[in-house]
């Protein structure tokens, strides 16, 4: 049996075909390279993972800073307890002081001692359109990052290296956005009802019908939240009695729509089909715990493309999986739609699959589309279920219509009904850039985590001074960046997190790159080992005659 | 001396095996076989039962069928025969193609499509374009949503206010973010969804009081009190919350706030309804709110607010600040609808007189919830063919705890004339007698 994951298939287990490297490519350096068939077996595509570990006085030192760090802060925390310090967080009320404390001392304490040394590295205000380029209101702080207060100066034409918008869709007015103008003009903003009761406009009729010609399925239901559409749906179609298989990374409303709906609920290592495998075995060969009943249904929750991680999800091999052992898929696509696939149609077309082999496909408008909102989209039943089902179309407020508006004029320009090639144009235009920086930083010697494709793009930084430092000098040279670290990411392996965005120029991104190289020696962050060389690798060429 | 008491010992021991008797020594030896048996045999496997041959499980991965991922829907499941919108969702509403005037949205105040929060809007859009592209961390923040917040703060006279992009998402981030596992919340049955589901995410221990009943809350407290006394140690780290509705959509009815306490921590309202807009917002004291802003999850996991919907819920501000009449002209009307609704044979109005959005059931229920829908959509129906749109209050049957019985939502607006609050009360009236009797 031929298993679309370069691997043989034999006696039910999948058996890679190179050797056991393969397992652990989360753990060990270097980069993983699989062959991957699609449908027609006629076609290998490469996909080249990395996720290189860091040297390891790296990990000491950070592990030490942490601790430093926290032992500043108990000496901080005790000098404020008996009064030496003046304490400037927001305290309780005289009154309640005697109440339980609202909030666990300890919980705090990363908040407090951590986080606000460094906090004017989140939460900047912008006062532009988020494109490649956008305005960062300046704000300065007396106190050490207690209280903030604005300058009045704006900083203008930052390259925005931070918002997600991977078509470049998210700019200022421009007449092409017309019809949302039109639309805004006629319908107002606020809807008022539910999707059940008042709420349901032709406007979102049009866009259901529009996102699943898009998607090429059968139907689609539209949410006013991204967040929402993932914590209302998953538990109106599992329940008690079901298994939900998670990967370890999932985002937060992906949890949470888990646990809100009851269903038992099992991790995955991260992007591991062995494990999942493992997993879904056990599960149909054993079943519930303690009673041995049989599992209801099994639902695999993954992500399109991984935003803290940058990876893109083994989508063929779960599919081969989930028909193997009958489980039902789940895919959000929150950063893929529209940014991976040579059409943007997410990673469905990026591994050249079958709709009908994903139960359901979830994403969201905020990111490729320049809007809000979420959708799910898949069979006619399933949509028509979640229709009279689902917690959002009953209780919460449908989207407002010129956000729809805006949707439609994005579909509409991806796909090409509006007469031009531009959007078309876009999506290869992101993918170009994506590769562009990808190769070039790498080559510079950072240590860049994901898939070669994905145009998320995390650099490891490690050190929570150097995450600070990282951020302010970038933005002294007007570049916004995006850092992240504890608790989104494991503590020792905080990042710097880059989108790449159709709408950069190469000028705009080699401004980046010059400034990064920079940044990279100023703070020794360049910790690769594995520096690629700019010449193009030898055993990939066809044919090694001697260019004369 | 060492030496010569081990070897003393060491004879002694050589001596007594010679000298004892022989049943002794037999009997020393069989136990020491037996310890040594004991020590070398296999541990009693529980699993040699139940280990199955691969064969076997292979078997069973063939033969196990899951449930369809979804059941069936039946055709006329209401939700399939959604009543559809087309143009704006105002006063003049066309619904399935009839023209009526609406009595079932939420648009309190009117401002669905005033002028002016369309204008404000459009400065937006044409300054911001329409999505945000990112968390309020990641550069999601803009001074438009800053803006908003120090506006809702200064109109609710509290110190602090934070924005959220989706109004259910509010009550339902907000309370999983201060009350945890093992904590205590006292909450009205009749309290909406999103608070239910804001408690689910929070796995603490709920204790639910009747509706509007104060004495029985106290009942509770008291109640817990005892159980503080019995455990101290497990009373000083457990906290306490009530959580009430201020107007309850379920039943239309206010809670009695002097009686319940005096200073509230955490105010939560919805952006969607009076404002015109999107969204919601929590507001109180920093103390509180601050915490919202790294624990929040739909703060900050969500994409933040799109700006050209802050700057229409800010110009409706405006408005409200401006001519603080008009409260007390949809007082007013309610009040006036609602006496006019009364004695309506068959029909009886849930709600306070001056709660703008009250319910209307069945005087009697005919026993079976079904019929009662039926009754009801008819009823809603026939108005709408008359120029009056109305709705059934609608809920997921089988996920509501306390499940409110079937009504017709009545939904009272500024814009409404006084003739055509008439004409609805003549028209519900009239129907309800051809149809229940």
């Amino acid at each position: 049996m031929v298993d679309p994951g370069g691997g043989a298939v034999c006696n039910g287990t999948l058996h890679n075909q190179s050797d056991h490297c393969h397992r652990k490519n989360c753990t060990r350096n270097g980069m993983v390279k699989e062959a991957q068939q699609n449908g027609n077996s006629n076609f290998y595509k490469p996909i080249v993972e990395s996720f290189e570990e860091a040297p390891l006085h790296v990990m000491v030192f950070t592990y030490l800073g942490y601790g430093i760090g926290t032992l500043f802060g108990y000496l901080r925390d005790f000098l404020r307890n008996w009064g030496l310090e003046k304490c400037n967080a927001a305290i309780e009320r005289e009154e309640q002081k005697d109440f339980v404390p609202l909030y666990q001392s300890f919980e705090n304490f990363y908040t407090r001692n951590l986080y606000m040394r460094i906090r004017d590295n989140w939460n900047r205000p912008i006062c532009s359109a988020p494109g490649p380029l956008f305005d960062v209101m300046e704000r300065v702080s007396d106190d050490y990052n207690w209280t903030f207060r604005f300058t009045g100066r704006i900083i203008k034409d930052v390259i925005n290296m931070g918002s997600y918008n991977f078509l470049g869709l998210a700019a200022k007015y421009d007449e092409s956005m017309k019809t949302v103008k039109d639309v805004l003009e006629t319908y107002g903003l606020g809807v008022g009802s539910t999707r059940h009761e008042m709420g349901t406009l032709d406007k979102h009729k049009e866009l259901e019908d529009l996102v699943a010609k898009f998607l090429n399925v059968e139907a689609a239901m539209v949410f006013g939240m991204g967040f929402a559409t993932n914590s209302m749906n998953i538990p109106a179609l599992v329940g008690k009695g079901c298994l939900i298989l998670s990967d370890e990374l999932n985002h937060a409303s992906l949890v949470l729509g888990a646990r809100l709906s009851g269903a038992t609920i099992r991790i995955f290592k991260h992007n591991n089909m062995q494990s999942l495998e493992k997993l879904l075995r056990d599960a149909v060969i054993y079943g519930q715990p303690r009673t041995r009943r049989a599992w209801k249904k099994i639902l695999i929750l993954v992500e399109g493309i991984y935003s803290m991680e940058g990876s893109i999800v083994r989508l063929s091999q779960i599919v081969a999986l989930k028909k193997k052992y009958k489980a039902y898929l789940y895919v959000d696509e929150a950063h893929s739609i529209g940014s991976v696939g040579p059409t943007g149609r997410g990673v469905m077309e990026f591994f050249a699959m079958d709709p009908r082999d994903i139960d359901v496909f979830m994403g969201t408008f905020t990111k490729s589309f320049g809007a809000s909102g979420g959708y799910i989209a898949g069979r006619k039943d399933l949509v028509d279920y979640l229709r009279a089902h689902s917690h959002s179309a009953a209780y919460a407020t449908s989207m407002s219509p010129p956000i729809a508006e805006q949707i439609i004029r994005a579909m509409k320009f991806i796909m090409g009904l509006d007469g031009t090639t531009q959007g078309l144009q876009r999506v290869q235009q992101l993918a170009e850039n994506t590769r562009y920086f990808r190769q070039r930083l790498s080559e510079m010697g950072f240590i860049i985590y994901g898939n070669e494709e994905s145009p998320v793009v995390p650099l490891l930084l490690y050190m929570p001074a150097k995450v600070a430092a990282f951020a302010r000098h970038l933005l002294k040279r007007k570049i916004g960046v995006v850092v992240v670290g504890f608790p989104a990411t494991p503590l020792a392996e905080a990042r710097a997190r880059f989108c790449v965005s159709a709408a950069h120029t190469r000028e705009m991104l080699d401004a980046v790159l010059e400034a990064l190289d920079e940044m990279g020696d100023l703070l020794h962050v360049k910790y690769s080992r594995n520096r690629k060389s700019a010449r193009p690798e030898l055993y990939d060429e066809t044919s090694f005659e001697l260019e004369d | 001396m060492a030496t010569v008491a081990e070897q003393w010992v060491l004879v002694e021991m050589v001596q007594a095996l010679y000298e004892a008797p022989a049943y002794h020594l037999i009997l020393e030896g069989i136990l020491i076989l037996w310890i040594i048996r004991l020590l070398f045999s296999k541990t009693y496997k529980l699993q040699e039962r139940s280990d199955l041959t691969v064969k076997e499980k292979e078997e069973l991965i063939e033969e196990w069928q899951p449930e369809p991922l979804v059941p069936p829907v039946s055709k006329d499941h209401p939700a399939l025969n959604y009543n559809i919108v087309s143009g704006p969702p105002s006063h003049n509403i066309v619904v399935n193609g009839k023209e009526c005037i609406n009595f079932a949205s939420f648009n309190f105040l009117g401002l669905l499509d005033n002028p002016r929060l369309k204008a404000a809007a459009l400065a937006s859009l044409k300054k911001y374009g329409v999505g945000t592209c990112g968390p309020r961390g990641f550069y999601g923040t803009f001074d438009v949503h800053l803006d908003l917040e120090d506006r809702l703060a200064k109109f609710m006279k509290t110190e602090e206010a934070i924005i959220y992009s989706y109004g259910f998402a509010t009550i339902a981030s907000a309370i999983p973010a201060y009350s945890k596992r093992g904590d205590i919340v006292f909450v009205d049955k009749a309290a909406c969804f999103a608070i239910q589901k804001g408690l689910q995410a929070s796995r603490s221990d709920i204790k639910l009081f009747n509706h509007n009943d104060m004495d029985d809350l106290e009942r509770l407290l008291k109640e817990q009190e005892i159980e503080d006394q019995k455990n101290p140690r497990k009373a000083r780290v457990t906290r306490r919350f009530i959580v009430v509705e201020g107007l309850y959509m379920n039943t239309g009815t206010i809670c009695p706030l002097p009686e319940l306490i005096d200073d509230i921590d955490l105010i939560s309202a919805n952006m969607e309804n009076s404002l015109a807009s999107i969204g919601g917002f929590c507001c109180g004291r920093s103390f509180v709110i601050d915490h919202q802003r790294l624990s929040g999850q739909g703060y900050c996991f969500s994409a933040s607010l799109p700006p050209l919907l802050a700057a229409a819920a800010i110009e409706a501000l405006n408005i409200m600040e401006e001519n603080p009449g008009i409260f007390a002209v949809l007082k007013e009307k309610c009040k006036r609808i609602h006496k006019a609704l009364q004695g309506i044979s068959g029909l009886k109005v849930v709600g306070e007189s001056i709660s703008p959005a009250f319910h209307l059931q069945l005087e009697e229920s005919t026993g079976c919830r079904e019929r009662d829908v039926k009754l009801l959509q008819e009823i809603v129906t026939q108005c709408m063919d008359r120029g009056i749109a109305l709705t059934q209050a609608r809920y997921l049957e089988k996920e509501e705890k306390y499940l409110p019985p079937p009504s017709i939502r009545v939904v009272v607006t500024v814009e409404q004339t006084e003739e055509e609050l008439e004409k609805a009360a003549t028209t519900i009236s009239k129907v309800a007698q051809t149809v229940l009797l």
